[in-house]
């Protein structure tokens, strides 16, 4: 897709001098920012060669956080689908007392706080908690343990999934659902058919920032894992364990993992925009 | 008796779309439900469809109660405004989708079903789209196989909702008469919904006029141009000039006009309002007359003669321009009314100012999305 208008076109040519300084500015800021540190990390991760890297990233403490965390998202990103999806059909094609409090509810965890989520978690599942003595008495562990983790990652990438797919749904309308409903299709024949295809990309890149978010949780995880070593400690915490006893090299080579991994989905997400525009 | 419709009534909170729909449909037919936009065709339709259910009434298809069975139990083949086709899958798949979700049991093999397809492609004339994606197509092309999807499951009833009103205006008029060549060698019972007045009556074997959620009239075409039962009706099909007029002994009366052509009505004696085409009004030189021309514009066929009499009355007609030669602006006119329409008592007060004709026109517009 070309614009109408070649962008500039429309500024005087003495203001040249202008635009390339601005646009100067901004490359130098987005370097200082983003690009730099990036490199830095790994240079960092580096600096001692790459045995010794080598070896950090080895270490059973940071290969039980990287085995933790992919755990972590292969558990939240297929139950985020399947939530998502299910409201984001619910709120497109149904009109009901509560819609936009529901939509609401699904968007809150963006403007909350991951760390009070893990107070909120703390609070209702801790051992002085609302429902504590219930499951200490069940033999139920939730806190400082994977159930928590999963539980306080769920709540911080709720919102993806549907962001991303309702308003596909909504602006898609449901003319072609009701078309194969009068074509004889079953309900699963419909969504596995005629919902699913239309929504398919929008459903990656949501799965895709999902993945991406519960991959580099950092707050809410900290509040409810209770970071022990080679237990409950995820990649981002290890990091800043690492980073606290002083191990830099160690520190920079989990971050760089955990970098690489983060670089990985933003590269999935970017092929997966560019198949959504050209569908 | 194919479809049967009786006392079908649809509310959406207070708004009442259908207020009491009584409706036959014989087998073969081809009806359109023609009105302006809010009048309930679309939702009469979707009731038909099984994708929306009356409040009360009964809908009934040879005997068997369609209330009670849903959309794909029907086996009726709906046309969507916007044709609604699967973007993902080609014209080909998009045809064989209602035969490929058949239960096992009863899906046709492979190779019957690739047949069945390929007759439809021909019979519709898109063999050369077949695997093409729907934006590959065109709109006319769209519409044919949205067509041809619908009619794959050999449909008992073909409902089609404002199919051609996305389109231009040529491809209107050449994918009416192909509508039409389809329907009567398929001879499936057909009814489509359009607020097109022109479209309503050059395709369908019967038009019912709705408004406001109930039928004005239901009728052949030429019945119900000649002889429109209801106001509303008179002025939706180009009846634009109303006059107040005065019944005497079955005849109309009213100053300056002269309304012997029309047939003697049985009406009770008094006031009541004629209906008439400007077309149908012819201007008489009659220096007598109250009348008086203020304004005459060509059209190039037409001559558009606005008379006025000193009474302020102001009357809109047409005339053949070959035939108004002698028409000048000033000149004193009796207006000769070859047919109309009168309907007992005074309708409601729209003069028959040139400004209330424009905002008649014959084709309602409606833009809905």
């Amino acid at each position: 897709m070309k614009p109408a208008v070649v962008p500039g076109a429309l500024a005087p040519r003495e203001k040249q001098t202008a635009s390339r300084l601005l646009i100067g500015l901004a490359v130098a800021v987005t370097a200082v920012i983003i690009v730099v540190p990036l490199i830095y990390i790994f240079w960092r991760a580096l600096a001692d060669g790459f045995g010794v890297f080598a070896q950090n990233i080895l270490d059973p403490n940071t290969l039980h956080a990287v085995w933790l965390t992919a755990l972590v998202a292969l558990i939240t990103v297929p139950v985020n689908i399947v939530i998502g999806l299910a409201a984001a059909w619910l709120i497109a094609r149904f009109t009901f007392p509560g819609r936009k409090l529901l939509l609401t509810v699904i968007e809150l965890p963006f403007s909350i706080s991951p760390i009070i989520a893990g107070v909120c978690y703390l609070l209702l599942y801790g051992r002085q908690g609302l429902l504590g003595p219930m499951l200490a008495d069940a033999d139920i562990q939730i806190l400082f343990a994977l159930p928590g983790i999963v539980l306080v990652t769920l709540f911080v990438t709720a919102p993806f999934v549907t962001r991303e797919v309702l308003p596909l749904m909504q602006a898609q309308g449901s003319e072609q659902e009701q078309a194969a409903l009068t074509l004889g299709a079953s309900g699963f024949q419909i969504f596995r058919l005629v919902t699913l295809p239309n929504i398919r990309w929008a459903l990656v890149y949501g799965a895709v920032l999902a993945s991406a978010r519960a991959i580099g949780e950092f707050g809410a995880v900290s509040v409810v894992s209770g970071s022990i070593r080679g237990q409950t400690n995820t990649l981002p915490l290890q990091i800043e364990l690492l980073f606290n006893d002083l191990n830099i090299v160690g520190a920079f080579a989990a971050a760089s993992t955990l970098t690489l991994l983060a670089l990985v989905t933003m590269l999935i997400k970017t092929l997966v925009e560019g198949r959504t525009k050209s569908d | 008796m194919s479809l049967a419709m009786s006392n079908i009534t649809r509310r959406f909170g207070q708004t009442e779309v259908l207020r009491g729909i009584d409706l036959d449909v014989a087998k073969g037919e081809l009806i359109a439900l023609l009105g302006p936009s809010g009048s309930g065709k679309t939702t009469l339709l979707r009731i038909i469809a099984g994708l929306d259910w009356p409040d009360a009434g009964n809908l009934s298809f040879e005997g068997q109660d369609w209330l009670l069975k849903t959309a794909a139990q029907r086996k009726i083949g709906m046309v969507f405004q916007h044709y609604a086709l699967f973007p993902h899958m080609t014209v080909r798949e998009n045809i064989a989708f209602g035969l490929t979700v058949l239960p096992r049991a009863q899906r046709p093999g492979k190779a019957q079903i690739a047949e069945t397809v390929q007759r439809l492609l021909t019979f519709l004339q898109i063999s050369q789209l077949a695997d093409r994606y729907p934006s590959e197509l065109s709109g006319g092309q769209r519409q044919r196989v949205a067509l041809g999807r619908a009619m794959a499951i050999e449909p008992r009833v073909l409902l089609l909702d404002e199919p051609f009103g996305a389109l231009d205006a040529q491809v209107r008029r050449d994918l009416r008469r192909w509508l039409r060549s389809v329907h009567d060698s398929a001879g499936i019972t057909t009814i489509f919904v359009t607020h097109d007045q022109e479209e309503a009556f050059e395709l369908a074997d019967r038009v019912v006029v709705m408004n406001g959620g109930v039928i004005e009239q239901i009728g052949r075409p030429d019945q119900i141009y000649d002889h429109p039962a209801t106001p509303f009706v008179a002025r939706f099909l180009g009846l634009t000039v109303e006059l107040p007029v005065v019944m005497k002994a079955g005849r109309a009366e009213a100053a300056g006009f002269d309304l012997t052509a029309l047939p003697r009505r049985a009406l009770p004696e008094g006031p009541a309002t004629l209906f008439l085409r400007p077309a149908d009004i012819q201007p008489v030189a009659d220096p007598a007359a109250p009348f008086h021309l203020t304004e005459i514009s060509s059209t190039g066929a037409l001559l558009r003669v606005v008379a006025e009499s000193d009474s302020g009355c102001r009357i809109e007609a047409e005339v053949p321009r070959r035939d108004g030669h002698g028409l000048e602006t000033g000149m004193n006119v009796s207006l000769c009314a070859v047919a109309g329409q009168i309907f007992p008592g005074l309708a409601s007060q729209r003069a028959s100012s040139p400004v209330a004709a424009e905002t008649t026109p014959h084709a309602l517009k409606e833009n809905r999305l």
